[in-house]
């Protein structure tokens, strides 16, 4: 059981400056599992789930404890690298934003600075990239085109395919379809479902429906802490705590 | 209410168009006046002779060929040193003390009367480190003046760009060289060159810092190395009108120089403005 442990926290807190957004975090992240982090605006899961691929070090005046592992491997401590880092843990933002370059130039972009020079081969792995992120058909014939001229749910596909590009091995998503339509929301939320075949992922979301049917299991963040953790299913039918409940019923107040 | 509310309206916008029309009326007057009366002075020969009969005949190549390579020198010097300057003070530096105190300093620079940077570049450039009045004086007494421009104008352009591009790039595993590289420089590129280019030809008409750095009064020579003095467009225009051999005879001479002047900064504005739009249209954003 433990090696299929992927990525996990152990006592994880976090300070901005003073402020402490997160308070002893502790999960496991099991291997080709899909977990869904849920919980109020502003209790802290984006600041969890930029922990994972340390992009909160770009924010002045943070402060780390506790662990963040991956492969068993401490990604805080001073020995490990950053940029190998984030390769292997990709990531996909709310927002999509895409570079102000063409679509192949978009997906080829990790390739290039992670040194592949092949250009057969970037061509090769741009396509896949397309296809894997269910994309490919309606792009294909404009490849050298702005990736700004797509439509917003194009876009955020565009962005899932670019972050496979590199092949991470987990990736983490933070609302990646609150800016889109219900179709362009089940386009994403179908490609979850196949991607987690290969990867593991975690996601953030602020909707129940989307948790309930994408994930395997759910954690329910409260005010900085994580209040409760079990597989999805049971988490939405049979919650352990009060708290819970009201959140996920939408009595919450 | 409504009626209050609309003259109100009619009244600020009216002032607004009115501003807009003073600025556009004093570049109109400036231009008619000078063209005018220094079209006259344009021939083949004014543009392709050196001066004659003490400076009151013949043509102003030298000046032009010197007012080009000032430029030239100005730029090799302040464009790079600006942009790397702007890109360590917004990507790399962390913003603290010491940055707000660069920054400071660098404004601070931007408000030098320009006849301090050319007794400094006398001090420094031509006596300390015995360059003489030459073009590689005057151009990097030049490229100091300009620099907080560029690095003003290059600042601004890398803080216009959106920080989730950044982020994205970083994400995937780029390193902070390879997305200023590859992501930030092409987006803000457009932005500092085009400010950079205003501040060049803001400096291509100075005549304080270069009078006693890179100018001189006359010489029918053109520079075969940057360690020659050489005229400028500026200063012959200075010399004519206030201490020439005959000041009412080469009148025309002198609005004909200010015309030319003009048509190169105003050149190098157009060729700043067709480049960002090009460029603008290459990332199509
Ligand atoms: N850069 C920052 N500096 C200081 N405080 C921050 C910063 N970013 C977030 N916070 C604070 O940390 C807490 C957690 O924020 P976070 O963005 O992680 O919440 P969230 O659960 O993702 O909310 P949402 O669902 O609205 O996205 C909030 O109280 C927020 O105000
Ligand atoms: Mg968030």
């Amino acid at each position: 059981m433990e090696s299929n442990i992927k990525m996990r926290t152990e006592n994880l807190d976090f300070f901005y400056r003073n402020f402490q957004a997160l308070h002893h975090i502790s999960i496991e992240f099991v291997q080709n599992r899909v977990t869904a982090l849920i919980g109020p605006s502003g209790c802290g899961k984006s600041t969890y789930l930029r922990c994972l691929n340390r992009m909160n070090d770009l924010i002045p005046g943070i402060t780390v404890k506790g662990k963040a592992l991956l492969d068993n491997q401490d990604i805080y401590d001073p020995s490990i690298d950053v940029v190998t880092l984030r390769r292997r843990v990709g990531m996909v933002f709310q927002k999509p934003n895409p570079f102000p370059k063409s679509i192949f130039e978009n997906i080829a972009y990790g390739l290039k600075v992670n040194g592949v020079k092949d250009k057969a081969k970037i061509t090769q792995i741009v396509e896949k990239s397309l296809k894997q992120a269910a994309i490919w058909d309606e792009v294909k014939y404009r490849i050298n085109e702005s990736a700004l001229g797509l439509s917003g749910g194009q876009q955020q596909r565009l962005c899932i395919a670019r972050a496979l590009a590199v092949d991470p091995e987990v990736l983490l998503m933070d609302e990646p379809a609150s800016a889109l339509d219900p179709i362009a929301t089940q386009k994403i939320e179908e490609l979850i479902g196949k991607l987690s075949s290969k990867l593991t992922i975690i996601i953030v979301t602020h909707n129940m429906q989307q948790a309930a049917r994408v994930s395997d299991r759910t954690a329910f963040f409260y005010m900085g802490k994580l209040v409760e953790i079990n597989d999805t299913d049971t988490l939405f039918t049979k919650p352990g705590l009060k708290q819970t409940e009201d959140y996920i019923t939408g009595r919450f107040g | 209410m409504i009626k209050k509310r609309l003259f109100m309206q009619k009244m600020c916008f009216s002032f607004l168009r009115m501003a807009v029309l003073i600025n556009g009326a004093a570049l109109a007057v400036i231009l008619y006046f000078i063209l005018s009366r220094g079209w006259r002075a344009i021939s083949w020969e004014f543009l392709t002779q050196a001066p004659r009969d003490s400076m009151t005949a013949g043509g102003i190549l030298p000046c032009i060929v010197g007012t080009i390579s000032l430029c030239l020198i100005t730029t090799f010097v302040a464009l790079p040193i600006g942009v790397a300057s702007a890109i360590y003070l917004n990507e790399y530096a962390t913003q603290g003390k010491l940055v707000r105190i660069i920054r400071l300093g660098i404004n601070n620079l931007a408000g030098v009367p320009s006849i301090v940077f050319g007794l400094f570049g006398l001090a420094f450039f031509c006596i300390v480190l015995k360059m003489g009045v030459s073009v590689a004086a005057g151009g990097l007494t030049l490229g100091i003046m300009t620099l907080p421009v560029i690095i003003g104008a290059s600042e601004e352009a890398l803080k216009s760009v959106p920080n989730t591009y950044r982020e994205a790039s970083l994400a995937m595993g780029a390193t902070k060289w390879q997305t200023i590289r590859r992501v930030i420089l092409p987006v803000a590129f457009p932005g500092i060159i085009t400010g950079s280019i205003l501040g060049l030809s803001r400096a291509a008409g100075e005549t304080a810092p270069i009078m006693y750095t890179g100018a001189v009064f006359f010489t029918p020579d053109l520079p075969t190395s940057i360690f020659d003095e050489v005229m400028a467009l500026p200063y012959h225009i200075y010399v004519l009108a206030t201490a020439g051999t005959n000041i009412e005879a080469t009148r025309h001479l002198q609005y004909g120089t200010a015309l030319v002047l003009i048509v190169l900064v105003l050149g190098m504005n157009l060729f700043a403005i067709i480049l960002r739009s090009k460029m603008r249209k290459k990332l199509r954003i």
